[in-house]
């Protein structure tokens, strides 16, 4: 994970970066946010899928409850002013800036398992998220049982009317960015998704660049 | 003055053996076999579990590969919270993600699977005659129950369905962190376009879902009002459970369902899996 150049975004220009990073493609990244901070999440090619599960720090059976925050909004997308409750009923962080109108929190993450499902077989050894998730998660003791419902910041998951639903082309692009903030100390726990038989990245998996900052 | 019956250890053990044939609605039958209410043509040697449960309380159910589970809505305000876990390895469990995503499907109906995050098949939808069921909205958690009611425990009036949940976790040896997204039956909720839950409410009293084991699993059901449900009041009835193992000769008695190119390859796996490993 390299250090990045110093223009960030407008919504957070004037705050102090705690730190700066580049999760790699098809990589894991992770960091813990403390109370009132903020994390900004930079889609820097467009049309990247960044998985997401977020635990509180301090005890991490309080984890992101996908199915508790859709109850809460009454609405299946993530977007702007969207708070990011735990599995207990608590905030755990909120999104305070989005640039794309919406995000998911439906389509879960994919694994070499599901991938067997979905495309063939043939797929079962090319890497995926879930990986990604026990391979950053085990530095903080976390493992399978552990992962959860996750958000898919910049993906795009259209539920039709007959119920139908899938992964369909994104609606984000290069440069654009959303920003969250802790509303109690965080794990965030991130996979930048290496899918290649969906358009979830474009069919072309791409480094985002992750800041915390504060006031 | 007559002296208490229960002041003596003879007379609080009489006491306590006199009661054993109370009934209640809500209760399990042993043997299921004494039960009634079973589909027809299910004989007494098929019957493996009866039970219903109360709204507002759950069970903790150990199903062995193949065993059909009825679950019916007696009254019309049952919501079966429903949990699914690989008997055999408790870290396989049901993925509502993947169950959805996987079958291209946010509404449960026949021919659909409840998956686990291993690509493989917990359980199979076999018949449903509600079309009322929910895999976005999960349970409610004890402060929003508090909120709404004034009470959220699981021993008071209105019990959250995850308060319900971790109860029948711990009688599987599982904490809360095990307990992932459930989906739940009876109570329908379709997304409009710009993604906003709308109640479909429910199909009505004797709604029933009958499910196969596609491999020995763990079931936990809490059955609890809905997080999204309209009224003020704490309103769920009783949920009706039959549980039997299909005799080759009966197969014919039960609904053939069509399963669509990813639900034959989940169930591939699975039948691969427990050939592996022996099951």
């Amino acid at each position: 994970m390299a250090k990045t150049t110093p223009n960030v975004p407008v919504a957070i220009a004037s705050q102090k970066i705690v730190s700066d990073e580049v999760a790699a493609s098809r990589g894991p990244w992770s960091g813990i946010v403390r109370a009132g901070q903020f994390l900004t999440i930079v889609d820097l090619e467009g049309n990247q899928a960044v998985d997401c599960i977020i635990y509180d720090a301090h005890d991490t059976a309080i984890r992101y409850s996908a199915p508790t925050t859709i109850a809460h909004q009454r609405n299946v997308f993530l977007t702007h002013g969207s708070v990011l409750l735990a599995n207990t009923g608590v905030p755990l962080m909120k999104i305070v800036e989005s640039d794309v109108e919406r995000h998911d929190t439906v389509g879960g993450a994919c694994s070499k398992e599901s991938n067997s499902l979905r495309y063939g077989l043939h797929t079962v050894h090319q890497h995926a998220c879930v990986e990604n998730f026990l391979l950053e998660g085990a530095k903080y003791g976390l493992g399978k049982r552990d992962l959860v419902s996750n958000i898919n910041f910049y993906m795009n998951v259209p539920v039709e009317s007959n119920g139908m639903l899938g992964i369909v082309d994104g609606i984000s692009a290069p440069g654009l960015s959303l920003t969250l903030q802790a509303e109690r100390d965080v794990i965030v726990l991130v996979s930048n998704c290496p899918q290649i038989n969906n358009p979830c990245n474009g069919f072309n998996p791409t480094e985002v660049r992750m800041i915390i900052t504060e006031n | 003055m007559s002296e208490s019956t229960t002041s003596s250890t003879e007379g609080a053990r009489l006491h306590a053996r006199e009661q054993v044939h109370n009934r209640v609605e809500t209760m399990p039958i042993i043997p299921a076999s004494a039960a009634f209410d079973w589909p027809s043509g299910v004989s007494d040697n098929q019957k493996l579990w009866a039970e219903t449960v109360e709204g507002g309380n759950y069970t903790t159910l150990f199903v062995k590969r193949g065993a059909i589970i009825e679950l019916t809505d007696v009254y019309g305000d049952a919501c079966a919270h429903l949990a699914l876990y690989n008997a055999t390895q408790t870290d396989e469990r049901l993925n509502v993600a993947d169950t959805v995503k996987v079958q291209w499907q946010a509404y449960l109906g026949p021919g659909q699977l409840l998956l686990s995050d291993r690509g493989r098949a917990l359980a199979s939808i076999l018949l449903d005659t509600s079309g009322k069921h929910d895999t976005f909205a999960g349970m409610s958690h004890k402060e929003q129950n508090e909120a709404k009611y004034g009470d959220g425990d699981a021993f008071g009036p209105s019990p959250a369905g995850r308060e319900l949940m971790i109860l029948a976790a711990a009688k599987a040896g599982l904490e809360p962190r095990d307990i992932p997204p459930t989906v739940s039956l009876f109570k329908g909720f379709y997304v409009q376009p710009n993604g906003g839950l709308v109640s479909t409410g429910s199909a009505g009293a004797y709604a029933s879902v009958w499910l196969r084991a596609e491999m020995p699993i763990i079931l936990l059901i809490a059955n609890a009002a809905h997080p999204l449900d309209i009224r003020n009041e704490y309103v769920c009835t009783p949920l009706k459970i039959r549980i039997w193992e299909p005799s080759p000769e009966s197969h014919q008695n039960f609904p053939a369902v069509p399963f669509d190119v990813e639900a034959e390859r989940a169930l591939a796996n699975t039948r691969s899996y427990l050939a592996l490993k022996g099951i």
